[in-house]
Formats: structure tokens, C-alpha cells, sequence
């Protein structure tokens, strides 16, 4: 038997994801799982996601944020993401009274996501796999799901002048690839979970770690499960 | 009688009407794309067409599918969890045609320090030098073999 990965490659080859006969939507429920204490800021993810989905210099479909929390002071930390720590950060000195961490960000693929909610027209939605995706031939360009999204993970893209944002890779994962951050990430900081799969990895680490989602006062049903999440990021 | 005299006006008007709707429908019939509400208040082809843009990232298994060896030493080591395209970058094109396109040379002084530099900010337990104090310059893979990057007692001496 071969074994999945290479079916999937086989497949890529191919490049005719339409006949991608082992994939149904309805199988799976995507998220991602984000190990804070493993990121060690390289930025490898950021270059990854403007490789792999063309994305514009200066926009971002993730980046990685660099906090910086002084103990007195823990509703206003130190954010830095120099060109989204593309180039990675600049080197830090030991700090006495505080502490450094790096957040990355992206999409939430959110279960009830407020920018699917606000499109006018019907371009934006949520797959029946649970990814939030812009149907770029539809969209308006008008930015209201710019407006919307409480985590800023949208832009107008600034020649098709439509609405663009992270895909969790969808041309990758419906071949069983995983998203191209989570391929180049070196610590495994990243990890993409299919919620609906009872095998991954994911369920057992939900169930033995104290785990959050970025403002889970919006009620947004975020599917990007930061672990380690300290409680100054915003 | 006379209200039955003008029902001819009602008459016409919900001709009128139903004129309208059935334009309406058959308007709507060509300009609402096939696919729209397959799933939801949106187009089902979009998923299909998303779905099919190009991979740049081949994947860890297409590597090892024909690197063994250095999938092999990589277990041993350090970098058993990183994969190739970490480092190497995306290489779909060369998974796809081995022969005619080659992965660039890549240059260890930029590609190591950019995880393995010195800074507060990072993890405490991730290892980290400053280059400078570290290898006074050397390059690093006259020490450390990146797929494996333990100094071996084999490997070229006069490192600590």
C-alpha cells in the first residue's frame, strides 16, 4: 500500500485537485494549534506563506509579532513585527523585570467568523471544511471584511484590488499536504489539526494543556489554538 | 356594477406583474453563477477553484520519497523535526522535474544564524550562540554537518 503522502504527491503532480477522489469536505474540520514556547521567532513561516500564495510585500496572510511584557505593566506590552518578522527580530538583551515572547498570527478560521457575516455580496464564506476563503472573482473590494475582522487578518490586495487573506493553504491541504508555514516551520510551533480526525494528535493535546484562543470574548469560534498564550497579547 | 367595469386594469396590471417576475427569473437563471448555494450563500465552484492553485512546497514525504539517506541521518540528530523545505526552501519544481531543476547552494553564515542567534527573546532551552564568540568566523558547517549537526569526534577537531 502506498502510503498517504505519496498518493497526495502523486496528486499534486497531477495538479487536477477536481478528481482529489479521497478528499471530502465534510470529513474534516480545520484549525491550527500554536505552540508559543517553541517559537523562536525566524520568521521562516511569514517567507513560507508569501512563497507559496503569492502574497504582496508589505501585506501579510500571517506574521509573527514579538512581545515584550515588563512586570509592571501588563496591559501595555512592547509589540514588535519588523516587516512582519520576515527577517526575523532583532537580537534582544536580557531584561530584569520582564520577558519576550513571540506570537505568531493568522487567519483563526474562525466556526462563526464576523467576516463571512458582513460580506454583501456572498464572497467570503466558510467551506463546509471549516475554512474561511475569499472568492476573489465575486468580491467587491469592499472592504467591510477588512473592517470586520477583529484579528486583522484581511487585506486588499493591491492589484486585484479584492479581498485577500490566509487560505490554511486549502490547495495544499485537501491533497493531505500541510500548509506551507507549518511545512517550514523548524520547531513545529505550528502544527494544522483536523478537528474531526479522532487520530490526531491534536485531541489528546487539548485534553492535558491549558490552551486559548486570541479574544474569545468575540465569540468568533476561533479555530487557532495558541498554547502558552500569556495573557498581555491582544 | 361600475367596480366590475375597471377590472380590466386589474387584469392587465397582474399581467404586467407576472411579465416581470418570469424576466425576473430568467435574468437571474443567466446571471447567478451555477454553482452559487451548493454549500451556502455563496459559489461552490470558488472551493474547487482555490483548491486547485499551484503548490510550491512539495512536502516532507516527497523529499524523503527520494532522499533516504539524508532523511536517514537526520533521525539521529538534532534536526530530526525540521524539514527539508525549512531550510531549503520550497521545491515543488524540483520534486516535480529532479533532473533539470536543482535547489540553489544554500549559505550556512545567513541560513544557521537566522534560528541559532544569540537573543533574550527567544526560548531559554533553544540552543543559541553569538556567531561571532562562538566560531570567531569560521563557517559553521566546518564543524557541524547540518543534517546531523552534533560534533562527532570523527568531525574536523579544533572546535569546542
Amino acid at each position: 500500500m502506498l502510503p498517504a503522502a505519496a498518493i497526495a504527491w502523486k496528486y499534486v503532480l497531477a495538479g487536477t485537485p477536481e478528481d482529489s477522489p479521497n478528499y471530502t469536505k465534510t470529513d474534516h474540520w480545520w484549525g491550527m494549534l500554536i505552540d508559543i514556547p517553541k517559537c523562536i521567532g525566524c520568521g521562516n513561516c511569514v517567507r513560507a506563506c508569501q512563497a507559496e500564495n503569492d502574497v504582496p510585500d508589505g501585506y501579510f496572510r500571517t506574521w509573527v509579532e514579538r512581545y515584550l511584557v515588563t512586570d509592571w505593566d501588563m496591559t501595555n506590552p512592547e509589540v514588535i513585527s519588523p516587516d512582519g518578522g520576515k527577517e526575523g527580530f532583532p537580537a534582544a538583551k536580557e531584561e530584569e523585570n520582564g520577558k519576550y515572547f513571540f506570537v505568531p498570527k493568522m487567519c483563526n478560521h474562525c466556526a462563526d467568523s464576523p467576516c463571512t457575516q458582513v460580506c454583501p455580496v456572498g464572497a467570503t464564506f466558510i467551506t463546509p471544511d471549516g475554512v474561511v476563503l475569499v472568492d476573489q472573482t465575486y468580491c467587491l473590494g469592499c472592504a467591510y471584511c477588512v473592517q470586520a475582522c477583529p484579528y486583522g487578518c484581511r487585506y486588499i490586495h493591491p492589484e486585484k484590488k479584492v479581498a485577500d487573506k490566509c487560505t490554511l493553504c486549502y490547495h495544499r491541504i485537501t491533497k493531505g499536504l500541510t500548509t506551507a508555514c507549518c511545512e517550514s516551520c523548524p520547531t513545529g510551533a505550528r502544527q494544522l489539526v483536523d478537528l474531526k480526525d479522532p487520530k490526531d494528535p491534536i485531541h489528546a493535546f487539548l485534553k492535558t494543556h491549558a490552551v486559548q484562543v486570541l479574544k474569545p470574548q468575540m465569540a468568533t469560534g476561533a479555530k487557532a489554538f495558541y498554547n502558552g498564550l500569556d495573557g498581555s497579547v491582544r | 356594477m361600475r367596480q366590475f367595469k375597471d377590472s380590466g386594469h386589474l387584469f392587465r396590471f397582474a399581467f404586467l406583474f407576472a411579465v416581470a417576475i418570469v424576466v425576473f427569473l430568467v435574468v437571474r437563471h443567466f446571471v447567478v453563477p451555477k454553482s452559487f448555494g451548493e454549500y451556502g450563500h455563496y459559489r461552490g465552484a470558488a472551493i474547487t477553484e482555490i483548491a486547485a492553485r499551484p503548490v510550491h512546497f512539495a512536502g516532507q514525504s516527497a523529499c524523503e520519497t527520494c532522499h533516504s539517506d539524508v532523511a536517514q541521518m537526520k533521525t539521529a540528530g538534532m534536526h530530526k523535526g525540521v524539514h527539508c523545505e525549512a531550510c531549503h526552501g520550497p521545491q515543488a519544481r524540483h520534486a516535480d522535474d529532479p533532473g533539470s531543476v536543482q535547489p540553489a547552494k544554500l549559505d550556512t553564515a545567513l541560513l544557521c544564524v537566522r534560528c541559532h542567534a544569540a537573543s533574550a527573546a527567544k526560548p531559554k532551552t533553544f540552543p543559541q550562540v553569538a556567531a561571532e564568540d562562538h566560531s570567531g568566523g569560521v563557517a559553521c558547517e566546518t564543524c557541524h554537518q547540518p543534517h546531523s549537526p552534533a560534533i562527532s569526534s570523527t568531525q574536523a577537531g579544533g572546535a569546542k
